[in-house]
């Protein structure tokens, strides 16, 4: 079972933390394409089958009229140093699959929203809830697309009606170091955010 | 039924292979835990097939989500099989960060520098 192509597949057993960022976007705003960029293995992807109430395989069977979906979710995984390792959970962004994103950003680092401004509607829905949470610090990647037409970046914040703390970044999700640049401001402003709280607690 | 290599999933299929359970025995398994098995310890002869598989495939450390997708499995049946094995000692869990808790400023850090390096 264990073949040459898998020898890349483990981590080395020194690593003792995993720590997660969520990627969350509409569909084909490039959220697999930026896991991909950074990943150290080719993205995977899991599918869980869900019920609208819920993921999971809770109450399914023996109800085949229940309304059932299968949602797919990509991820990568990034070692930091011999300790540390990061996973990335790329994660539809649309209302029916909050229960499912919802679970993974708990305890996680933050999320980040990727957008693409030809279609920033898209994106409202999930940036309301991500402040309703107001528990996970969460960033903005603007992805670049070939016909993408430039926002001002106050234009944008007030298209998106963010808060004046939330980071608002330029990312092209094809390149490495623009994606790592995305993942940095996130870090540092989870960094900040933190410092914020435990100075006002 | 399917053949070796195929993969047909279906909404009952998960359900026979936790013996009919839609949740863990503990609650502390995500799909960024880390496992690792304890090759001292084999599988009791009434370990199911997929539990063997699981237990196989962690043979070297890997998160629950990996493990997962290399056994064709979903995530939420695989965090059951594994937190029997967990209970059972034949896994060791290696957990990410609390679901109430965020990382601390020294993690953080170590991510951010982590990240840096990588540039």
């Amino acid at each position: 079972m264990v073949s040459e192509a898998c020898a890349d597949r483990y981590l080395p057993e020194t690593v003792q933390q995993p720590v997660k960022i969520l990627v969350v976007g509409a569909l084909g705003v490039g959220k697999t394409t930026l896991v991909g960029s950074v990943s150290e293995i080719r993205p995977l992807r899991t599918e869980e089958t869900m019920t609208e109430a819920g993921a999971g395989v809770d109450r399914l069977a023996g109800l085949p009229d229940k309304n059932t979906t299968t949602v797919a979710m990509d991820f990568g995984r990034v070692t930091l140093n011999d300790r540390v390792v990061l996973y990335l959970f790329g994660a539809p962004g649309q209302r029916r699959f909050w229960n499912m994103w919802e679970g993974l950003a708990e305890g996680a680092v933050g999320v980040l929203v990727l957008v693409d401004t030809r279609r920033l509607e898209d994106s409202f829905e999930v940036l309301d809830q991500l402040e309703l949470r107001a528990d996970t610090p969460f960033a903005v990647a603007v992805n670049h697309f070939p016909d993408t037409h430039p926002h001002g970046e106050e234009e944008l914040r007030r298209a998106l009606d963010l808060l004046p703390t939330t980071p608002v970044v330029d990312c092209d999700a094809r390149d490495r170091t623009s994606s790592l640049d995305a993942l940095i401001a996130l870090v540092e402003h989870a960094t900040e955010d933190l410092a914020a709280r435990e100075a006002a607690s | 039924m399917s053949s070796p290599g195929e993969y047909h999933d279906s909404p009952l299929r998960p359900y026979v292979i936790t013996r009919g359970r839609s949740r863990p025995t503990r609650n502390t398994l995500r799909v960024d835990t880390l496992l690792l098995a304890d090759p001292d310890r084999p599988l009791p002869a009434s370990a199911g097939r997929q539990e063997r598989a699981l237990h196989r495939m962690c043979v070297r450390l890997l998160s629950l989500a990996e493990a997962a997708v290399h056994l064709e499995l979903p995530v939420s049946v695989v965090t059951i099989l594994a937190s029997d094995l967990v209970d059972s000692g034949h896994l060791q869990a290696r957990s990410g960060i609390p679901a109430a808790a965020r990382p601390d400023r020294e993690l953080l850090l170590e991510v951010l520098h982590g990240l840096r390096s990588l540039r």
